[in-house]
């Protein structure tokens, strides 16, 4: 076997492996990664490396090291560290109450450091159960000094509290607390975004999570692995969110139940962070367990000022195996929406242009982060007319918000995204929370409380999903979404970006 | 590109598999200490697939950690449902801001239960206005039944309404787990598209150990699937009962 100057002292001498970067990357990366170093010296075929038993995939070898394992199959069933514990305003007071009637009433969470609580989705309201839940967390926060508790208290100004970030998928990756390599659950089941960091991150329900409050620990079975290969530039009228519903509208709604699906190829390269994440996020819409994208230079730049804590990415063998294998070229593909009242009910913008509709929601985790925004706003400006019907912004985090108000948006000459909406007619930007995505309390802005019609940049249409039983909901990228609002139909956004 | 490097060149080299990870794990106090090195108890790791249906240990919510007496069998009249029924049908959105673990909210989320299902495609609904329970104690669903969130209070709502068992044709990750994890309801997978067999209303037997489902109104009868990996963690009643019968959590202090 090849012996490699091993630099770092945290990695056992019998170890072998390294990952090969360039030079120039070495230096970037040097700081945050704790792994073995190496300048190429030369390129290993697969039969010196000698050791490999069988190719793991990169789900499977996160998992084999949360679990303290050289070797994983899927199918097996382990017990695996968790790194970080995501829970909100609706699980969190359940999960506490499950881990403190388990464990005991005096009992102490497994680490503070490692539970990140976010108050997101029944925030601006004034029902009291859902204010009351905030409360019951704080409770438990202060009772347990946990270290990441992204408070709030002042419902009337959402700026009032330094606290408070939002949506919790949107605030996990701003806030740092997103490595690759790692194991990341929450108590939601858009925790899969996260997997675009190159983690293994996945939704769990209260009793697991009460159960990983206690003892850091979970009890996972290893997904095999969907492989979707991208490759074809961009073109500039696509988004992610037109990919993931590509995939979604060709496996269905449990075409990956039980699957791991990894996202590779060169457009899935030229993503960035932000788009990496509308794409891992609506994985759980196909029944996936979890969506991992290879970590690169976009997203150790992406960290760089977010997390000072080290982390080790994984990366899919050479020899591993792949359930089934998707090639996409995406230079052949034209923006989609999901018709209701399914996310894998798969159509083109274009055919459904004869579908009249009454609203425009930009928001949620897979939707309403700033580059969706910014992606809206070069439609609006592209047109340069106002919308014909109400369109409802909701930015997913308090960044996001800031960013809407203050970041200049390309080709407009130096006009934020606020100020480009607002000349379009569209409502103002609202308080950074889930919002409508998911309906919630009758009370919540744009909530959809009569049968419409609605394009949504959000992530499921199921009935009754934001709000009303017999509302109609497309699923559709902010470029669509935007096209829509502006022409009052379901529209193609090559109307106004050729 | 530097990105570009990156992935045409580690799809070449294999790294090891026996990356310790570089910092401890923690150890938690409501962790039973296992040597890091020496195997786990066999009882922990080798969940073997059961080839029958063991008795359920069932474990009302809220309620002490004694074991119930062991369910072998569920009769009753049964609800039947389509495919891809997700959680927003199961329980709405709206009613998340019921906690599970306080035993008024539990019992109120039971009264909601299944009140997402279209009415243009049901109109025989599952629970009749201000019930906490319903009539019926079985769900018969197609597939995918509980896609979507991963709201808990999908299975506890079921759970809370009376429904004892669910038997689809194939579940959602989350809800499947979840079910499992609560004990809420008993998660069964049938071998044949029952919702195709079965009507709203029907009397129906579960035997556990015989995995069988006996239709009483058709008179037909069918198998069931067996449970597989996560029949300990049923029997044992949860994840919380089978994580202490593995010796890996102490037990609750009385």
């Amino acid at each position: 076997m090849a012996s490699f100057a091993i630099s770092s002292s945290f990695i056992n001498q019998e170890d072998v492996g390294f990952r090969c970067f360039t030079p120039k990357c070495c230096k970037r990366i040097s700081k945050r990664i704790v792994s073995v170093m190496a300048p190429q010296q030369s390129q290993r075929t697969p039969s010196t490396t000698g050791s490999v038993k069988t190719g793991m995939t990169m789900t499977e070898k996160i998992l084999a090291r949360a679990s303290e394992k050289s070797q994983l199959r899927p199918g097996e069933n382990v017990w695996v560290d968790v790194d970080i514990l995501m829970t909100h305003d609706v699980c969190g007071p359940s999960s506490f109450d499950v881990f403190k009637k388990e464990f005991g009433q005096n009992a102490k969470v497994w680490d503070r450091e490692k539970i990140v609580i976010i108050p997101d989705h029944y925030i601006f309201t004034k029902d009291e159960r859902a204010n009351r839940n905030v409360d019951i967390l704080r409770d438990y926060c202060t009772e347990q000094d946990i270290k990441y508790f992204y408070d709030i208290k002042d419902l009337g100004n959402f700026k009032a509290n330094p606290d408070y970030k939002g949506v919790c998928h949107v605030a996990l990756a701003q806030e740092g607390h997103c490595r690759p390599g790692e194991v990341l659950l929450g108590t939601d089941s858009h925790t899969c975004t996260a997997g675009a960091f190159g983690q293994f991150a996945t939704g769990i329900g209260i009793t697991d999570a009460g159960f990983v409050l206690g003892t850091g620990k979970l009890l996972l079975k290893v997904p095999p692995t969907l492989r979707f290969v991208m490759d074809g530039e961009m073109p500039d009228y696509l988004l992610a969110k037109d990919l993931i519903l590509q995939i979604i509208g060709e496996i269905s709604v449990s075409g990956a139940t039980y699957k791991s699906m990894e996202f590779v190829g060169s457009t899935v390269e030229s993503l960035s962070m932000e788009e990496r994440m509308t794409l891992c996020n609506m994985v759980i819409e196909a029944g996936g367990k979890n969506g991992v994208i290879p970590a690169d230079a976009t997203t150790y730049k992406y960290l760089e000022d977010k997390t000072s804590l080290p982390y080790e990415p994984l990366y899919s063998d050479e020899q591993a195996r792949f359930l089934s294998e998707y090639r996409f070229d995406i230079s052949k593909l034209e923006p989609l929406v999901a018709k209701p009242h399914s996310p894998d009910n798969r159509a083109l913008a274009r055919e459904c242009k004869d579908v009249k509709i009454d609203r425009v929601y930009i928001g949620s985790c897979t939707g309403g982060k700033t580059e969706d925004f910014i992606a809206a706003a070069k439609v609006f400006l592209a047109s340069g007319k106002k919308v014909k019907v109400p369109t409802f912004l909701v930015p997913a985090t308090q960044k996001v918000w800031i960013d809407v108000y203050s970041l200049p948006v390309p080709g407009s000459g130096g006009k934020t995204c606020s100020q480009i909406f607002e000349e379009a007619g569209c409502d103002t930007p609202a308080s950074p929370n889930c919002g409508a995505c998911l309906g919630g309390p009758k009370d919540t802005y744009a909530r959809m409380n009569e049968a419409q019609v609605c394009v949504s940049t959000t992530n499921r249409n199921f009935h009754g999903r934001m709000g009303h039983k017999d509302g109609q909901i497309y699923l559709a990228s902010p470029y669509t979404a935007a096209a829509s609002a502006l022409t009052g139909y379901v529209a193609d956004p090559r109307e106004f970006l050729q | 590109m530097a990105a570009a490097t990156f992935s045409s060149l580690h799809h070449k080299i294999s790294v090891s598999n026996s990356i310790n990870k570089a910092f401890h794990p923690q150890s938690s106090p409501n962790l039973i200490k296992l040597p890091s090195k020496t195997p786990r108890p066999s009882s922990f790791n080798s969940i073997s697939p059961k080839p029958t249906l063991s008795p359920l240990s069932t474990r009302p919510r809220a309620a002490a950690d004694d074991v119930a007496a062991p369910a072998t069998a569920f009769h009753g009249v049964c609800y039947v449902v389509g495919d891809n029924i997700d959680t927003d049908q199961i329980i709405p959105a709206e009613y998340l801001t019921l906690v599970p673990s306080n035993p008024e909210e539990y019992k109120k989320l039971g009264s909601f239960a299944l009140i997402g299902l279209p009415a243009a495609e049901y109109p025989t609904r599952f629970m009749t206005g201000g019930e906490f329970t319903s009539k019926y104690s079985i769900l018969i669903a197609g597939d995918n039944f509980g896609c979507g969130s991963s709201r808990e209070h999908a299975p506890v709502a079921l759970g809370a309404a009376g429904v004892k068992a669910v038997v689809a044709e194939s579940y959602a990750r989350i809800f499947f787990r979840n079910s499992v994890s609560t004990g809420e309801v008993y998660p069964l997978e049938s071998e044949k598209r029952l919702c195709e067999e079965c009507k709203t209303g029907d009397v129906i037997t579960i035997e556990l150990g015989d995995s069988l489902l006996i239709n009483h109104t058709s008179g037909k009868e069918y198998k069931l699937k067996p449970v597989g990996d996560v029949g300990p963690v049923i029997e044992a009643g949860g994840i919380f009962a089978y994580a202490r019968k593995a010796g890996m959590i102490p037990s609750r202090a009385v």
